[in-house]
């Protein structure tokens, strides 16, 4: 079977924490661990102006959702991702989307 | 689990066809979990948004909420405060039975009673008041989310008292001011088109991606989809089919970060740098002449106003470099469509009503105006309306004669031409100004219902503080015990989150149906306590068994019972229907006006640059700037003691205003009350990241922890408001913090635009920083 990931096209990402949240709530994780954490990366571009980057990280609490997934339903995060910028499926299927993507990232957290 | 019944149903595209529509809303699936479709409005979330939701409920227990997929607003995306709504409605700390207070007020000595003596009690009080002071000596005052204000009003005037405020925002600014200057200069609200009136969204054939969204005051990772009206994800959505940023804000937003152009201009200037953009694109002839011409009014006399504002005097208002704001304009203006989208902000600006009219004029002028991708006329879906925006629907639910008799009292009407004119609030700085003097009538009482004044809604908390602690009786209803609550209320009654309580949402589209699924303790909807109330006050004006069936005469529109409403759950007004509720082009088509002939709902049937409502109401009939109250131009001496400007009230993704502190997946992303400072500022201070600092203004300070970030402006300074401390002493005088923390102790009340609406100074007071 082909192995899946997830795939943020962090171009979109928002920062607005709905797939940190939507994992604590599928999983009923308590505070202080998640299957997934927000990054913030603040860069200066050459003209001084500033690019926010978010990210999210599976963590190793990531199961990629497998029950719900089995089921045919995307993974918490995936679904509830307000910028829509989440990706799951096989890797073959992400890193295609990937190309016409500039900013993403792919992660096999399982 | 698989969802049957009504789930596969509600599919878009089935707009107006009720009757097809049946379903069983209460399948059962396997596990005994039962999947319930709904809306989700307030208390829970705490916002404005139209998402719809499932959620999931075993033996007779929140488990979980789910987006709906189905839904059109989201398709099924969530915000982090709907996802953690379990932790909301099973938190230990839910208020979950009407109390009584038993000691002094403030001493946190509460017995709990039932909701027959709760009630009882409440209507002996509010009777004896009633009957010696007039009805209007007892305010209703809300704050947002919780449905807002529909059941407000109507428990306000089935009691007789005109006096229906957001109690504690000066000049109500928020939203109202908006509405009350688009809907003098445009007859009605407009808000950005992202195809939200269309089942099918992005993929209806009518619809085109605007090519520019101008982001005004407005930031899409703290408005999410709290807003009304608009999702602030949207602009995500749009913007990946291709639409360009132009943002205007002093914090370099996310959205800041992404944009064409991104203009930082000085808080409060809002006013100076709209007039000079319309000043370039007037001056250089880039306005849509046909439109101009046919559906435009006052041209000329803008076209004079707009001269006084040279780029050179714009850039010396706003620090923004002239050619930035002559660049802004010329590609908003020759991008068509483009749609513009702002913020609070705006609300805040000393002469909000006039700033917000000179916006108005930029999407007139560019003829943005009902076409897809620009900035489309919003009324509520289908005419059905459960909480007034505007006079027209307050008469649509009370009648003239009985509102206009109302107005003869209600607090500030007197005084302020806009007030007077538009909607139907008491105004709050007059309220608390008549609170304190007794003139010209007494004040005895408050119904305090989804406000939170004294950690949030209300500048100069500690002067309302001292003016309602004084009033003979006080309710605050709400969903946790809060620092207003535990200081100024005798009785308090508990009220149930979205998944407790049936209601409808009709601020913006589509029209939602909330229904009532579980149970916590004796939690009542805000609807249910407030109906009861009215009923037990004026029997005569509650002739419905029900507030199901009050709903259902409030949706007569639709077409739709609530039970009806409730098993789709939602529906839009189909193309072209009666109500005028649907894009696009409805100016042309006649469905604006009630003479249906073509036009805008104007005097003139134009969109009204210079706006003669305006002008019969006293006020400035064409857009201007005035300072803010304090800051570099208007008290410079006050600026040499007081070095950064102070803004306050951005949105949180994770709290709305002071709601959620006491969520703990919620609370552990923004953990502490703090102040955002630039590195460099910081180090000026010797301030490090988490210290504990001061933010002291003229008139007082508060504690805060320093977060360090490069996105503030360095003359500048934020701090989230709202702010107070769930998990410490609630008792006077600690009241959970809120006298260390409120920032709104360093803003003053009574400084409310000429109009009247608008101009708490909450982004635009001056500071200066230093450690603890």
């Amino acid at each position: 079977m082909a192995r899946n990931g997830l795939m943020i096209d962090y171009e979109y990402c928002t920062g607005c924490h709905s797939c940190e949240i939507a994992c604590k709530q599928e999983h009923n994780y308590p505070v202080g661990r998640g299957g997934i954490h927000l990054s913030e990366i603040i860069t200066e571009r050459p003209d001084k102006s500033l690019r926010i980057d978010y990210l999210p990280f599976p963590t190793q609490y990531c199961n990629l959702c497998l029950p719900r997934t089995t089921r045919g339903e995307k993974p918490a995060c995936v679904k509830h991702c307000q910028a829509a910028t989440m990706y799951f499926g096989s890797l073959a299927e992400l890193a295609k989307l990937m190309e016409a993507r500039p900013h993403s990232a792919l992660f096999t957290p399982i | 689990m698989i969802e049957r019944g009504s789930g596969s149903r509600h599919i878009a595209g089935r707009a107006g066809e009720p009757d097809s529509l049946k379903g069983d809303p209460m399948a059962d699936t396997d596990g005994g979990v039962q999947i319930h479709k709904m809306g989700a409005w307030s208390a829970g979330p705490g916002c404005h948004g139209g998402c719809g939701v499932k959620v999931y409920v075993k033996d007779g227990k929140l488990i979980k909420v789910e987006g709906d997929e189905d839904h059109p607003y989201l398709q099924g995306r969530a915000c982090p405060r709907v996802l953690a709504m379990p932790q909301y409605v099973n938190h230990p700390d839910r208020l979950q039975h009407p109390l009584k207070r038993v000691g002094e007020r403030g001493e946190g000595k509460w017995q709990r009673i039932s909701w027959d003596e709760a009630l009882e009690l409440c209507e002996h009080r509010l009777r004896e008041i009633r009957d010696k002071y007039g009805a209007e000596s007892v305010v209703f005052g809300q704050g947002t989310g919780r449905d807002a204000g529909g059941f407000i009003i109507f428990l306000a005037y089935a009691y007789g008292s005109p006096n229906w405020t957001l109690f504690g925002l000066s000049g109500i600014s928020c939203f109202t001011p908006r509405l009350a200057a688009m809907h003098s200069v445009t007859g009605d609200f407009t808000f950005p088109d992202a195809a939200q009136f269309s089942p099918q969204r992005y993929e209806d054939p009518e619809w085109v991606a605007p090519k520019v969204m101008v982001s005004w005051a407005r930031h899409l990772a703290g408005s999410h989809c709290t807003d009304h009206y608009f999702s602030g994800h949207w602009v995500v959505d749009m913007m990946k089919r291709g639409t360009k940023l132009i943002v205007i804000d002093p914090v370099c937003s996310w959205e800041a970060s992404r944009a064409e152009i991104w203009l930082q201009l000085r808080p409060g200037t809002d006013g100076a740098l709209a007039l000079g953009m319309l000043n370039v694109i007037i001056g250089e002839g880039l306005y849509d002449k046909a439109f101009v011409e046919k559906w435009t009014h006052g041209f000329d006399k803008l076209a004079e106003r707009a001269r006084d504002y040279p780029l050179e005097k714009v850039e010396a208002i706003t620090w923004v470099p002239a050619e930035k704001i002559a660049k802004a304009a010329r590609m908003y203006a020759t991008s068509k469509p483009a749609a513009m989208r702002f913020g609070q902000p705006l609300d805040s600006n000393s002469e909000a009503t006039a700033t917000i009219h000179a916006l108005n004029c930029l999407w007139a002028l560019t003829g943005n105006i009902d076409v897809p991708g620009g900035n489309v006329i919003t009324r509520p879906p289908f005419g059905v309306t459960i909480y007034p925006y505007s006079t027209e629907e307050v008469i649509q639910l009370y009648g003239e004669e009985f509102v206009s008799n109302l107005t003869k009292k209600r607090i500030g009407a007197d005084r302020y031409p806009m007030v007077k004119n538009f909607r139907a609030w008491a105004l709050s700085d007059v309220v608390l100004e008549q609170m304190e003097t007794g003139n010209p009538y007494p004040i005895k009482g408050l119904w305090c219902q989804t406000n939170n004044f004294l950690a949030n809604t209300a500048q100069d908390p500690k002067r309302h503080y001292e003016a309602v602690r004084k009033l003979e009786f006080n309710v605050v209803v709400d969903t946790f015990m809060t620092p207003t609550a535990q200081a100024i209320a005798d009785i308090v009654l508990p009220a149930g989150s979205f998944p407790e309580k049936d209601s409808v949402f009709t601020t913006g589209v589509p029209l939602n149906a909330i229904r009532k699924v579980i149970s916590v303790g004796e939690c009542r909807s805000d609807w249910e306590i407030n109906f009861e109330l009215a009923k037990r006050l004026n029997p005569e004006a509650v002739p419905w068994k029900n507030t199901r069936e009050l709903f259902t005469q409030r949706l007569k529109a639709s077409g739709l019972t609530f039970e009806e409403l409730s098993e789709r759950p939602w529906a839009m007004a189909p193309k072209n229907h009666p109500s005028g509720t649907v894009p696009y082009r409805r100016h042309e088509k006649g469905q604006l006006r009630a003479d249906r002939k073509p036009g805008f709902r104007t005097p003139s049937g134009k969109v009204e640059l210079y706006c003669t409502t305006y002008e019969s109401w006293g006020l400035d009939p064409l857009p201007y700037h005035r300072e803010p109250i304090e800051g570099p131009i208007s008290t410079p001496e006050v600026y040499k003691e007081y070095p950064l400007i102070l803004i306050t009230g951005r949105r949180s993704g994770v709290f709305f205003h002071s709601e959620h502190r006491q969520i703990p997946w919620l609370r552990e992303i923004e953990p502490h009350p703090t102040v955002e400072l630039h590195p460099e500022t910081a180090k000026s201070l010797d301030i490090n990241e988490g210290d504990w600092v001061w933010i002291e203004g003229v008139r007082g300070k508060v504690k805060r922890r320093a977060k360090l970030t490069p996105v503030i402006h360095r003359q500048m300074a934020h701090a989230l408001h709202g702010w107070w401390l769930p998990e410490t002493d609630g008792t006077a005088p600690n009241f959970y913090g809120v006298w260390d923390l409120n920032v709104n102790q360093l803003i003053p009340m009574g400084k409310q635009s000429t109009s009247g609406f608008g101009g708490a100074p909450n982004k635009t007071m001056l500071c200066r920083i230093y450690k603890v």
